[in-house]
């Protein structure tokens, strides 16, 4: 290997977790954690039994319930049934698998349980310098712990399962370096919005994106889950940060991070781990964080976005015919008039809640805005902490009433309205401000339209029940 | 084992074509990977009253039996839900032709044996051209030789991860694969 120079924070990852890379063939990578959930889980258990393979190692797999679990108020408590029977087989099928292969299950009911993004770092299962996989796109998020962290398929959920390895080609890299400081109303999910309009929905593919700079350094743990969360939807194969002190005070003391000496030794480890100056990268690309307005999405993928004060872009102002045809198509299914600005649009849904913004962060800055306002008349507005725990701790705020008191739902965890299996959806026609990550079509329920932004920009769209720019109230 | 293509092809030249579309999420709450040909695209080929949605190309007469799709940039982006493949071969495709594709679905496709085809943005679109103008067209696609072709156009080769190309072709299983790598990564394991 010719990279042992200047290594990036990538590098030094992969490097690690080479178990074999045998000349032409893929390298053998190692996995240090693997998150299940219900939905893509079942068919590489069956495949294990099929084959007579147990899980090679059970304690560096994790299971939680999420994806199609019911969030009403007393869900969790299993008072509410799930949405049909199809789902509540597949929540049962997975109690089973993880109680004969020995993996350990944060279950509707538990205590622990919540959004599989959200429960890794909180538990501290998610650390420096390990790879961590899912069956789910999102997986990506754990990269803001300078993890290497990326979703897969399901027959590599069942690689994993028998092996705790993958078979995979070296990614290239991409640094996204973000200087300056965000204007006030400007948050981590304007910077990661403003980045996939930049270079779009498949600008990442077959990279590995580290984001670096002042504006990076400055954002708390949630914030930079935030960003890397949406990776993927530049088509990155993964996003990462290098942990600093900001990820160490956030880790510390967590259930599952080590304790004590052994917490002191892997901090030492993991300080060696930031890119090696002069490190080279594959591609590089430069936002100006200083630059930077509260983004919104107009169409039906989420690099079709723009700064919540521009107008609605005109399919007639593309050359690229191709371009042309798709945000002519995006704009009929959202029902956009060109070059009209987005400000004032009528909303009819609010969801608060999802892998990329449900947590205590986002709701308090949820919450800044909706103290004191109530909930326009005919908008529902769902709030969905991310996990249990942080259902709790924001009730300890008193987060919590603050959203009743306003006329919103305040609801238990699950990736609820974001994916639209759990009963959590929208009505055809209707328009959303969603903190989620995609705005594809029919993604929070059949006909229904989705507006991507932060929770400062939905909230303002609560009280107001037009898309607002939250700088403004 | 994967057998020369020789088919006529469903075109949906649409860029960015995500897995959502493909199958979209109310359909993922079942356990086995079989029969998910049917919900393919649901949200595109149904009307609200179920009925086929008479001008998506899935519906045209010919489509059934067709074992390639044409679609446009960025094929399969969005989840990772393997799902999507799993639909597309329960259809009946066996390849399908883009300008490009997404990672994860790429990867999910060739453990699935559909073939992820890559053509240049030039010749991807001769191929939409072609196909838009003859929709009997038949579209070769050889695996072993790494080439397309169709009737007016000389074979064109396209990328293949070696060891993917490999698996379909000799029927190496990936997982068997890994299984037999049992020694290097207890070593591995035990040097940690």
């Amino acid at each position: 290997m010719s990279r042992t120079l200047a290594r990036t924070l990538f590098d030094k990852i992969w490097d690690e977790h080479v178990v074999v890379e045998q000349g032409g063939e893929p390298a053998v990578l190692y996995i240090d954690l693997h998150l299940v959930h219900e939905v893509t889980s079942p068919q590489a258990f069956r495949g294990l039994r099929a084959r007579g393979l147990t899980v090679r190692r059970p304690e560096r797999t994790v299971a939680t319930m999420d994806h199609s679990v019911p969030t009403a108020p007393g869900a969790v408590r299993g008072r509410i049934p799930v949405v049909d029977a199809q789902a509540e087989a597949q929540l049962r099928q997975l109690e089973v698998n993880c109680a004969e292969f020995g993996i350990e299950l944060f279950a509707l009911g538990s205590d622990q349980q919540g959004i599989v993004h959200v429960i890794g770092p909180e538990l501290g299962f998610t650390q420096p310098a390990t790879t961590i996989v899912c069956g789910d796109s999102h997986t990506s998020t754990h990269g803001a712990f300078g993890a290497l962290a990326f979703g897969i398929g399901t027959s590599e959920v069942e690689h994993v399962l028998a092996t705790q390895c993958l078979l995979q080609r070296r990614p290239a890299t991409m640094l996204v370096q973000v200087d300056g400081q965000l204007p006030g109303g400007v948050t981590a999910k304007d910077i990661i919005l403003a980045l996939i309009a930049k270079i779009g929905v498949g600008g990442a593919t077959g990279h590995v994106i580290e984001y670096a700079g002042e504006a990076i350094r400055a954002l708390s743990m949630e914030q930079r889950m935030t960003v890397c969360n949406m990776s993927i939807e530049a088509g990155a194969r993964a996003g990462l940060i290098a942990p600093d002190e900001t990820t160490f005070a956030w880790l510390a003391g967590r259930a599952r991070v080590p304790q004590g000496p052994a917490w002191e030794a892997a901090v030492a480890r993991w300080r060696q781990l930031p890119s090696d100056p002069g490190a080279a990268y594959d591609t590089t690309v430069t936002i100006d964080g200083g630059g930077l307005e509260p983004m919104i999405t107009y169409g039906t993928n989420p690099g079709m976005g723009i700064a919540i004060t521009q107008p609605v872009p005109a399919p007639d102002g593309l050359a690229d015919p191709r371009e042309r045809a798709a945000l002519d198509k995006a704009l009929r299914y959202m029902d956009l008039e060109p070059g009209r600005p987005l400000l004032g649009h009528r909303v009819d849904v609010v969801f608060l809640g999802s892998c990329t913004n449900s947590r205590l962060g986002d709701l308090r800055q949820a919450a800044s805005v909706v103290a004191g306002r109530h909930v326009a008349p005919g908008v529902r507005m769902l709030v969905v902490p991310g996990s249990q725990a942080i259902k709790r701790q924001a009730e300890a705020e008193g987060l919590d009433q603050v959203f009743r008191d306003a006329g919103a739902e305040w609801r238990e965890s699950g990736c609820s309205m974001c994916i639209a299996m759990n009963g959590d959806q929208l009505q055809p026609g209707e328009y959303a401000v969603s903190t989620s990550n995609r705005n594809f079509e029919g993604r929070q329920g059949k006909g229904g339209r989705t507006f991507l932004a932060s929770p400062l920009t939905a909230a303002a769209a609560a009280v107001t029940g037009r898309i607002t720019d939250p700088r403004q109230l | 084992m994967f057998q020369t293509i020789q088919s006529r092809a469903v075109l949906l030249p649409h860029d960015d074509i995500d897995t959502d579309q493909i199958i979209p999420a109310r359909f993922l709450k079942v356990t086995s990977r079989d029969g998910l040909g049917v919900n393919l695209f649901h949200d595109w080929r149904y009307q609200a009253s179920g009925a086929p949605q008479a001008d998506f190309p899935l519906n045209a007469p010919g489509a059934a039996g067709s074992q390639v799709l044409i679609a446009g940039h960025n094929f399969g982006c969005g989840s990772s839900r393997e799902h999507a493949p799993w639909a597309l071969c329960d259809f009946g495709f066996r390849a399908v032709v883009a300008s490009s594709f997404a990672d994860i679905f790429r990867s999910n496709a060739l453990k699935n044996g559909l073939l992820p085809v890559a053509l240049g943005r030039e010749e991807h679109a001769r191929l939409c051209a072609a196909r838009a103008a003859d929709p009997g067209l038949v579209v070769t696609v050889d695996l072993a030789g790494q080439v397309i072709a169709w009737p007016g156009q000389s074979p064109l080769t396209f990328p293949v991860d070696p060891f993917a190309r490999r698996c379909l072709l000799d029927g190496v299983d990936e997982l068997g694969y890994l299984l037999s790598l049992r020694g290097d990564i207890e070593a591995y394991e035990a040097r940690r």
